[in-house]
């Protein structure tokens, strides 16, 4: 029960893992990604990326700035212009 | 008959010039491989975001009130060219290539009766369009005050182009830049930026039914500045690779030639020594002859 998790900026390829949850703040409302969401796609607004490794743990975050999230039958993928953290 | 002093002060002049000709290609030797990771590693963002286009621009119809990035103007009178070159020299053919594909454009398109105007990045070849076309250079964007043009850069670039398209000032862009084939092969490249240009790879239909928050138009129409960016800053990255590849070749044949200069140079140095040695010497002879 893992949902992979990529976060990718121009420059490189920031973060690629499996996680529990990832919890993206959307243009029109905060959502949680976990495994088997249906396919979606958002714009994400400047703010933080809440990344739960596990179930119940404490969420890291990622600021991210220029954001876009899709989420496919493989996982979630944040493009992202800016990343900080 | 250039004298011993002269043939040795020429050596000497050649020897100096294959020193720095050498040191410039083991740099630029390092710095392509530093140029060639940084292209590779910023392939999968291009290809995540094209993806993503594809699939949006296969469900949005293009009407005249959508976005103006994507549908042009409706004119196509104004045509601007944005030449991507390098700051520094000692690169070969590397920005008259460049140049010389974005004349043969403007050319064409005068042929037309079209207008163009010129976005010039980097230092190199402004003066070659300046001195031909003085009046149409829109803008320059300088990149010489950082070390490797990046993403900030694409960024201003595209957000100037953006700024300038929707103030009217042109109707097309295209962009020249040189594409990263090998060290040894660099083409120069053109490539329509404004109006985008749909992506041709079709989404991969997984059929599933896609949500999307917000609706799909205003999806796209946020997503298109940034697939501007993303082309422009691939595209800086291939000519910061074409450049140190065409530097490096360049370098190789200098170090080269300047060899064979020095041998040619050293011969004639041995023999005029000699020369000189059997004049002096019959002269020596020929007075003691004398006596």
């Amino acid at each position: 029960m893992a949902l992979h998790f990529e976060l990718v900026t121009p420059a490189r390829l920031v973060r690629s893992d499996d996680v529990h949850m990832v919890v993206v703040p959307g243009t029109e409302g905060e959502f949680g990604v976990l495994e088997g969401h249906a396919p979606f796609m958002s714009t994400v607004r400047d703010g933080a990326l809440k990344v739960y490794k596990t179930e119940g743990g404490q969420p890291e975050e990622i600021m991210v700035q220029g954001g876009f999230a899709e989420v496919s039958a493989t996982g979630l993928t944040v493009l992202a212009e800016h990343v900080e953290g | 008959m250039a004298s011993l002093k002269e043939l040795k002060g020429r050596i000497n002049s050649v020897k100096s010039t294959q020193k720095i000709t050498k040191a410039k290609q083991m740099v630029a030797a390092a710095k392509l491989r530093k140029a060639q990771a940084n292209a590779e590693a910023a392939r999968l963002y291009a290809a995540r975001l094209t993806e993503v286009m594809g699939s949006l621009a296969s469900k949005v119809t293009v009407s005249d009130n959508g976005p103006k990035l994507l549908a042009g103007t409706g004119q196509d009178q104004v045509h601007l060219l944005v030449v991507a070159n390098s700051d520094k020299g000692l690169c070969g053919a590397f920005n008259a290539n460049i140049v010389k594909a974005a004349r043969l454009k403007a050319k064409e398109l005068e042929a037309a009766g079209k207008t163009v105007l010129f976005y010039l990045v980097g230092k190199k070849g402004r003066a070659v369009i300046r001195r031909e076309y003085p009046k149409a250079v829109l803008a320059m964007f300088d990149t010489s005050d950082v070390r490797d043009p990046g993403f900030t850069e694409a960024e201003k670039i595209a957000n100037e182009l953006v700024a300038l398209f929707e103030a009217g000032k042109f109707d097309v862009a295209h962009l020249f830049y040189s594409k990263f084939r090998s060290a040894l092969v660099q083409e120069p490249t053109e490539q329509q930026i404004i109006p985008v240009p749909a992506p041709k790879i079709a989404a991969a239909d997984t059929g599933a039914v896609v949500e999307y928050e917000p609706e799909e138009e205003a999806i796209l129409a946020e997503l298109l500045p940034r697939y501007l960016r993303t082309q422009l800053f691939g595209a800086l990255l291939e000519n910061a690779a074409s450049e140190q590849g065409a530097s490096m070749t360049a370098m190789d044949n200098a170090t080269r030639n300047a060899g064979e200069l020095i041998n040619k140079l050293t011969i004639q140095y041995n023999r005029s020594r000699q020369a000189a040695i059997t004049t002096e010497l019959i002269e020596i002879i020929a007075g003691a002859e004398a006596l």
